[in-house]
C-alpha cells in the first residue's frame, strides 16, 4: 500500500509540474541563461588567445562554476516553489481532502512529493547541466573533470533545499515556504562566502559562520563540492597560492564522506519530520 | 477434528451480523479552547441512509472529517465497516465528497478518477470508470480539464470521485451545495439508486427536504452533541391536532392538555398528540369538549414535518440554555 501511494504521488507531482506553467518559465530561464553563457564563452574564447593554457583552464572553470551557480539556483527557486504550493496550497484549497480520504498514509503522500519532486529537480539539473557542458566544451574547449560526480552533486542540492521547502510548506503557507526556503538557501550561499574570507585571513570565528550554516542547510557545502567537481585541479594548484579560499567560483577541496552521509541524514530528518508535522494537521 | 472446529468457527463468522458502516463513539475535537465536537456517538447500519443535520457550526463536518481520518479526535472511539478509523485501510471501500471540493486542475475528469482507483487499490476497469462519469452528467467532458469546469461541474465530478472505487460507505458532505435544481434531483436519484444497491450513506445536508426523501435515520447534531437521533418513523411519528374553538373553560383546557403537549395561539390549539395514539382519541377528545360547553369550528389532524421538529428541538435547546 505505501509503496504503491508513493510512486503514485510522485507520478502525479511529475505530471503537475510538467503541467503547469512552472516548467515553461524554467525552460525559458534556463534557454536564456545558456545562450547568454554560448555567447559569453565564445566571447572569452576570442579574447583568451594571450593568456597560457592554464591561465585559460582556470578562467574557464570559474565562468562554468558562475553559469552553473545560476542554474542551481533556477533549479533551486524552481522546485522550492513548486514544493510549496504542492502541499501546502492544496490544504488550503481543499484538494488533499479528496486524497487523504483515500486508504493511504499521509507520510507516503509526503515521501512521494518528495520523489516526484527530487526527480524532477535531478532532471533539470542534469539535463541544463549536459547542455553547459556541451557549450563550454564548443566554445572553450573545456570540459569538467568530474561532470556525473559534480551534477549528482548539484541535484543534491536541489533535493536538500526542496525537502525544507516541503517541511516549510506542512506548517506555513505555500508563498511564505517558498520565500524562506530561497531566503535561507540565499544567506547560506552568502555565509559561505564569508566563511571563506575567514579562512582567506586566518580569522577562526568568521570561518566558523561557514562551516556552522553549511551544517544546518547543506546546499552550500554541497554546492562547494560540485563547484570542485567542475574546476579543473591542475589549474587550481598551479595558481592555488593566488586564489586559495575567499573566492566564491573556485572551491579548493572536495566533500568528505561523513558530510555527504550528514547531508543524507539531513535530507532524511528533514522529510522526518515533514511527514510528522503532516500526519498530525487538522485539514 | 481441528478442520470441523474451524469449519463451525467460519460458520459462526459468516452467521455473525455485518458490521455497521460506521459505529462512533463519544466523540471529542476541541479547536484552541472552543469545543466543537462533545460526546458525539452514534451508527450508520449497512445499507441505511443517515442524515446528519444541525444548524451552522454544530460540528456536522468535523464529526465527517475524523471518521475520515482527516482531523483527528481528541477522544472517542470510531470504526468504518469494522476496522478501527485510525487504520486507513478502513477507508478502502470508502467515498467522500467533501465540503470543500477541489479536483486537481491540471488533470482531466478521466484522470482524476484514475488516480483515485490507483490510490484505493481497487481494480475499476476504464469502461466502468467513464460509466461512473456518465452517472453524474459528465460523460462528455471525460477528456477536458478540471480547470474549465464549473462548481456544479467540479461537484459532479466529485460524486463521481465518491462512486468510482465500488463503495460499501459513501460520505456526502453537503452534495448538492452547488447545483441547480436539475442537479439536486440528479443526485436525489442516485441516493435512492444507491440505497437500492445497499450502499450505506451518511448524508450532511442543509436541506431538509432532500434529507426527508432519502434519509432512513436523521442525526441532529446542535452545538457538538446529539440532539435527537432516531428514525424518521419515530422521529416524525407524532401527530398534530390543531382545532378552532372558543368558550374554553379552565376544565376544558385541563381535558385538553390531558390529550398531549398543548399550545395556544387564541383561538387556535394545537395539541402534539403520542406516536401511539390510538384512533378513539380524537373523537372522545371532540365528545368531552362539547360535554364541558366548548364551541368546536374546526378540528385538523397535521403531520410535523422534519423541517419543524428540527426548528423545535433546536430552539428548545437554545432557551433550555437560556433559563
Amino acid at each position: 500500500m505505501i509503496a504503491r501511494t508513493v510512486l503514485t504521488i510522485a507520478a502525479l507531482t511529475l505530471q503537475e509540474a510538467a503541467r503547469r506553467r512552472v516548467l515553461w518559465a524554467l525552460a525559458g530561464l534556463t534557454v536564456a541563461l545558456l545562450a547568454l553563457s554560448a555567447w559569453g564563452f565564445s566571447r572569452l574564447g576570442a579574447e583568451l588567445g594571450s593568456l597560457t593554457s592554464g591561465e585559460t583552464r582556470l578562467i574557464a572553470a570559474q565562468v562554468l562554476n558562475l553559469v552553473m551557480f545560476g542554474l542551481s539556483l533556477i533549479a533551486a527557486l524552481g522546485t522550492a516553489f513548486l514544493a510549496g504550493p504542492t502541499l501546502a496550497g492544496e490544504m488550503e484549497s481543499g484538494t488533499t481532502l479528496a486524497v487523504l480520504a483515500r486508504p493511504v498514509r499521509r507520510s507516503a503522500v509526503v515521501v512521494g512529493k518528495w520523489l516526484g519532486l527530487a526527480v524532477f529537480g535531478s532532471g533539470f539539473v542534469a539535463v541544463a547541466g549536459l547542455a553547459q557542458f556541451v557549450i563550454v566544451q564548443v566554445t572553450v574547449d573545456y570540459w569538467p573533470p568530474q561532470p556525473v560526480i559534480g551534477l549528482a552533486l548539484l541535484a543534491a542540492e536541489t533535493t536538500v533545499l526542496l525537502t525544507l521547502g516541503l517541511l516549510l510548506a506542512t506548517v506555513i503557507s505555500p508563498m511564505a515556504s517558498g520565500i524562506v526556503s530561497v531566503g535561507l538557501f540565499g544567506a547560506t550561499w552568502i555565509a559561505g562566502v564569508v566563511g571563506g574570507v575567514g579562512e582567506a585571513f586566518g580569522n577562526e570565528g568568521v570561518a566558523l559562520t561557514g562551516t556552522v550554516s553549511r551544517m544546518l542547510l547543506p546546499t552550500d557545502g554541497l554546492w562547494r563540492g560540485a563547484m570542485h567537481a567542475f574546476q579543473d585541479p591542475v589549474a587550481l594548484t598551479r595558481l592555488g597560492a593566488e586564489v586559495e579560499g575567499g573566492f566564491p567560483f573556485l572551491s579548493d577541496a572536495s566533500l568528505t564522506p561523513a558530510y555527504l552521509t550528514w547531508a543524507g541524514l539531513w535530507v532524511a530528518l528533514m522529510l522526518g519530520l515533514a511527514g510528522l508535522a503532516f500526519q498530525r494537521r487538522d485539514l | 477434528m481441528s478442520t470441523g472446529a474451524s469449519v463451525e468457527t467460519a460458520d459462526l463468522l459468516t452467521d455473525l451480523p455485518p458490521s455497521p458502516a460506521v459505529w462512533c463513539s463519544g466523540l471529542r475535537k476541541r479547536y484552541r479552547r472552543q469545543p466543537a465536537v462533545d460526546g458525539v456517538s452514534f451508527t450508520v447500519g449497512r445499507g441505511e441512509v443517515v442524515g446528519l443535520l444541525g444548524p451552522n457550526g454544530a460540528g456536522k463536518t468535523t464529526v465527517i472529517k475524523m471518521l475520515l481520518g482527516l482531523v483527528r479526535p481528541d477522544a472517542g472511539d470510531m470504526l468504518l465497516l469494522g476496522r478501527p478509523a485510525r487504520d486507513p485501510h478502513a477507508r478502502a471501500r470508502v467515498g467522500y465528497l467533501p465540503e470543500l471540493f477541489r479536483y486537481q486542475p491540471w488533470l482531466t475528469a478521466a484522470e482524476v478518477l484514475a488516480l483515485h482507483v490507483r490510490l484505493a487499490g481497487v481494480a475499476v476497469p476504464p469502461g466502468e470508470q467513464r460509466e461512473c462519469l456518465g452517472v453524474v452528467g459528465l460523460a462528455d467532458r471525460a477528456g477536458d480539464r478540471v480547470a474549465g469546469f464549473s462548481k456544479g461541474m467540479q461537484q459532479r465530478l466529485g460524486l463521481a470521485v465518491a462512486l468510482v472505487t465500488r463503495p460499501e460507505l459513501v460520505v456526502l458532505d453537503e452534495p448538492t451545495s452547488a447545483l441547480d435544481p436539475i442537479g439536486r434531483a440528479d443526485v436525489r436519484d442516485l441516493l435512492l439508486a444507491l440505497k437500492a444497491r445497499g450502499v450505506a450513506v451518511l448524508l450532511n445536508s442543509h436541506l431538509i427536504g432532500e434529507v426527508e426523501r432519502v434519509c432512513d435515520r436523521v442525526v441532529i447534531l446542535d452545538k457538538g452533541r446529539v440532539a435527537a437521533a432516531g428514525s424518521l418513523a419515530e422521529l416524525l411519528g407524532r401527530r398534530e391536532l390543531r382545532l378552532r374553538l372558543d368558550g374554553v373553560s379552565a376544565d376544558a383546557e385541563r381535558r385538553l392538555a390531558a390529550a398531549g403537549q398543548l399550545t395556544r395561539d387564541g383561538t387556535t390549539f394545537t395539541i402534539a398528540l403520542p406516536a401511539d395514539e390510538d384512533e378513539t382519541v380524537v373523537p372522545e377528545l371532540v365528545a368531552d369538549l362539547v360535554a364541558l360547553g366548548v364551541r368546536v369550528h374546526a378540528v385538523e389532524p397535521a403531520r410535523i414535518s422534519l423541517e419543524e421538529w428540527l426548528l423545535d428541538i433546536l430552539r428548545a435547546g437554545h432557551e433550555g440554555e437560556r433559563s
